[in-house]
């Protein structure tokens, strides 16, 4: 009898000319919320994917149990009571949360008996570890938060006593992350061990009880939590000290760039989803918009990027109403060409092509530019050179230009994007979660480059929903709570605790 | 009452092979993969039947034929489109082309009549079957007259398909295989993960595919004109899959589609010749186009957003 849940030794695995894990070795206790910390790309989600049988290790051994084993595909995983919520959900949006559940495991040729069996058994899930999921709700009509909490269930009912989180609170609000922590505390009291991948080392210190920490493919570490503190763990991580702090000087801001009046948004139903906006962003400013998400956040960014059309207002842009130009061209477009730039918060469903190799994705949405395009012909050796720029500022890895997009880790897709967006110069940036899934070093990177188009007198509109983040880096902070302004506070006076009080829709 | 009895008759009869094929591409395409190759399937088949029940003189050998040469065909698709992950559209056409060139060729070589099958006896083909108390009842007011005009008078195939039809709704929605399949079609990379083996669905949802294109196919030679004819499918297999998107890929919505087409099928065949008011004769070419104006109205303008199950056309490759 071990007292380790899992155990991986000198386990290695290429792609092609990448090294995505070299000789990597893991001990993790039985009953322990174990984290994963490390660089974008260092190769946390593919050593997971090898334990899910996902992938095949090129070399290495792997124990459950104290017994050693093969994985070949995720069956077998199963099996082996080993559960994997993925970075991209893998639910079916037009079943039940039930039907998903039970999918794969359903115990009988016909559905009703193990459904209902099911039911019974989510039922007591959802009592034991206060999941609050509602069993015949569409899972494509449910919020991020709950769609995960439906990925548990699923690893739950299949019996996984080793459960893998694969950088979960990535698209969760504080809120929803700390009631997913509550889960994983009860999971932990009930025996079972809890893999955890995270960029936050916030929460690293709050619930994990050991830490390994990987660098370019290979474990650096294998700490205590109690042993470290976030400094130590950054240094670990990143090689060298990070600075979690952004340095900014003070600056007065110059002429309205941005300027929006009575912005309204009613959608099909008839929901005010933006109701009656009015707000400016000058040159030279951060301006940080706070909330609860699924405030009105994203459709504002989108209707300032003119991906959709208000119902009503204006958004003037250096003092023209950009509502009121004609054009031939789609407005998103029209936009672009003015110099405003857009990151979009999903980076997956808007920000990129994946199946595009990287080159292509670096100029998305500014084919037009002269120095790459001539009579509506690429110069390859333009984009090429211009991707390569991209990946030796931004750090992106690997750095080969022509791999597609989508074989990039997450956090160096969100990088190709910021690379392209911050490259147009634009005098308007307008950029949604920036570091989703970013690694501290690449956020610190980041940051300081958002400062400086700041400093070059350029209006950025932030929205994120970590509060760390919006106060770290803007002048002024908007808070948004049901479609409206709840208040504005100057970055200097806000904090916390003021701050989520106004995201609770407590008008100033 | 007479005509209408007789026009919803001949409706029964035009929509039999409609629904057979339809409810055929509802499996592939379900499981994820687009099957414009119902028209061939559909033309292989009759033709197998039609040569097999004219050697044998069997009618249920020759539906056995039928079955099995459509069945090949499907299985050539899934081992092109599900095992080598080929272009789903391009192997479907290919299909088609396969199937109305190898057809001719064979009954030219077989039997020397320009290509078709020659004309069944009568021992050798379905036949329509009277009900029991069809006769008694048919002095009955209304209930009496639908059951033996509407109801009864019918090859066996008809009442097979009339039994299939719940059959198949109840399997898509409430089986095992059934839930299996709408995830495959959806979201294979979640029924994957999930532990379904996609190819697995996908083949067996292709196979009974086959099985109902050679019902639908065996239905034309065998029963509806006792001989393969060139061609003959016509385009049956095409308004079937536009009766697919017409019912959003359910069951029960395409066979009401398949219903609606071939009303406007069997009312074409009635209107020809006829002396309207004010209009007077309608050229029978414009009659004839009705069926088809009547698919591109109802796909254009009544049926809304037809959502597609989400991953129909891509190839499950197992990779992010
Ligand atoms: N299927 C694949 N083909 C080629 N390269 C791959 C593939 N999967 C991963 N890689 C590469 O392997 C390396 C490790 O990727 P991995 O996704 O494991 O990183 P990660 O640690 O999870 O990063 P992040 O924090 O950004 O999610 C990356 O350089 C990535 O580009
Ligand atoms: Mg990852």
């Amino acid at each position: 009898m071990t007292d380790f849940a899992i155990e991986l030794a000198g386990i290695s695995k290429r792609f092609g000319a990448v090294q995505a894990n070299r000789d990597v070795s893991m001990h993790i206790a039985k009953g322990s919320i174990h984290g994963i910390i490390g660089e974008n790309g260092a190769g946390k989600s593919t050593l997971m994917s090898i334990l899910y049988g996902y992938y095949q290790a090129d070399s290495g051994s792997i124990r459950v149990n104290g017994r050693e084993v093969r994985i070949r595909n995720s069956q077998e995983a199963i099996r082996l009571g080993i559960g994997m919520v993925h970075q991209h959900f893998m639910l079916v949006d037009t079943f039940t949360v039930l039907e998903n559940i039970v999918l794969g495991a359903e115990g009988g040729l016909l559905l009703k008996q193990g459904m209902e069996q099911a039911r019974a058994h989510l039922l007591q899930l959802n009592r034991d570890y206060s999941l609050e999921v509602d069993p015949d709700a569409l899972v494509g009509e449910l919020g991020v938060g709950l769609q995960q909490r439906v990925e548990i269930l699923k690893a739950l009912y299949r019996g996984a006593d080793v459960l893998i989180l694969d950088e979960p609170t990535a698209v969760l609000t504080p809120q929803e992350a700390d009631h997913l922590f509550c889960i994983l505390r009860a999971l932990r009291e009930q025996g079972k061990t809890v893999i955890l991948i995270t960029h936050k080392l916030r929460e690293v210190m709050d619930i994990t009880d050991a830490v390994s920490v990987m660098r370019a493919g290979t474990v650096v570490g294998n700490v205590r939590t109690a042993d470290v503190d976030k400094e130590k763990l950054a240094d670990l991580m990143v090689g060298r000290k990070v600075s979690l702090k952004v340095d900014k000087a003070e600056r007065t801001p110059g002429a309205a760039v941005l300027e929006v009046r009575g912005l309204s948004l009613t959608d099909a139903r008839g929901v005010k989803l933006l109701d009656g906006l009015d707000f400016q962003v000058r040159a030279g400013e951060i301006v940080g918009i706070a909330g609860v998400s699924g405030n009105g956040q994203s459709e504002l960014l989108e209707v300032l990027a003119g991906m959709v059309e208000p119902t009503s207002g204006e958004i003037r842009y250096h003092g023209k109403d950009l509502l009121q130009e004609k054009s031939s061209q789609p407005r998103a477009a029209l936009y672009r060409q003015k110099g405003i730039a857009h990151v979009p918060e999903d980076r997956s469903r808007e920000g990129l092509v994946k199946s595009f190799p990287m080159f292509e994705n670096a100029i998305l949405g500014y084919h037009n530019d002269k120095t790459i395009s001539r009579r509506g012909l690429f110069s390859r050796q333009a984009l090429l050179a211009r991707t390569r720029d991209f990946i030796r500022q931004f750090d992106i890895r690997p750095d080969n230009a022509q791999l597609r997009v989508g074989l990039l880790s997450g956090g160096n897709q969100q990088k190709v994007v910021l690379a392209r967006e911050i490259h147009a110069n634009p005098d308007l940036l307008l950029i949604g979660q920036p570091t989703r899934g970013v690694d501290i070093g690449a956020i610190e990177f980041i940051h300081r480059r958002l400062v400086e188009l700041r400093d070059a007198g350029k209006a950025i509109l932030l929205v994120s929903v970590e509060l760390e983040e919006i106060l770290a880096l803007s002048d002024r902070i908007l808070v948004m709570a049901g479609g409206q302004i709840s208040g504005e506070v100057a970055a200097r006076e806000a904090d916390t605790v003021s701050l989520g009080l106004l995201m609770g829709g407590h008008k100033q | 009452m007479e005509q209408w009895l007789s026009l919803l008759d001949s409706t029964i009869r035009v929509a039999t092979p409609l629904v057979l094929a339809a409810l055929a591409g509802m499996f592939s395409e379900r499981s994820g993969v687009v099957d414009i190759g119902l028209e061939g399937k559909m033309l292989v088949a009759a033709f197998a039947s039609g040569a097999a029940a004219f050697v044998t003189h069997s009618p249920w050998l020759g539906l056995l034929a039928g079955v099995m040469a459509a069945v090949s065909m499907a299985m050539v698709h899934a081992f092109v489109s599900v095992t080598y992950n080929g272009n789903q559209l391009i192997s479907g056409m290919a299909i088609n082309t396969i199937a109305s060139g190898i057809t001719p060729v064979l009954g030219l070589a077989w039997f020397q009549q320009g290509g078709n099958t020659p004309q069944l006896d009568d021992d050798s083909r379905f036949h329509d079957i009277t009900l029991p108390f069809a006769d008694a009842l048919s002095n009955v007011p209304v209930l009496g007259q639908l059951y033996s005009k509407l109801l009864s008078g019918h090859s066996i195939l008809v009442y097979l398909t009339i039994l299939i039809i719940p059959l198949v709704s109840w399997v898509v929605y409430r089986s095992r295989f059934g839930l299996r399949l709408r995830a495959v079609g959806e979201n294979p990379h979640a029924a994957d993960t999930a532990g379904v083996s996609v190819a697995r669905v996908r083949y067996i949802a292709l196979f009974w595919g086959g099985v109902l294109c050679g019902m639908a196919g065996t239905f034309l030679s065998v029963y509806q004109t006792g001989s393969f004819i060139k061609e003959m499918t016509a385009g049956k297999g095409f308004l079937a899959l536009a009766a697919l998107i017409f019912g959003k890929w359910r069951p029960l919505p395409a066979v009401l589609g398949c219903l609606l087409f071939a009303f406007a099928d069997a009312l074409q065949i009635r209107l020809e010749g006829v002396d309207l008011p004010i209009v007077g004769q309608i050229p029978s070419q414009a009659i004839q186009v009705i069926p088809y104006v009547l698919t591109v109205l109802l796909l254009a303008g009544f049926v809304g957003r037809a959502v597609a199950p989400k991953s129909i056309g891509v190839p499950f490759v197992k990779s992010r």
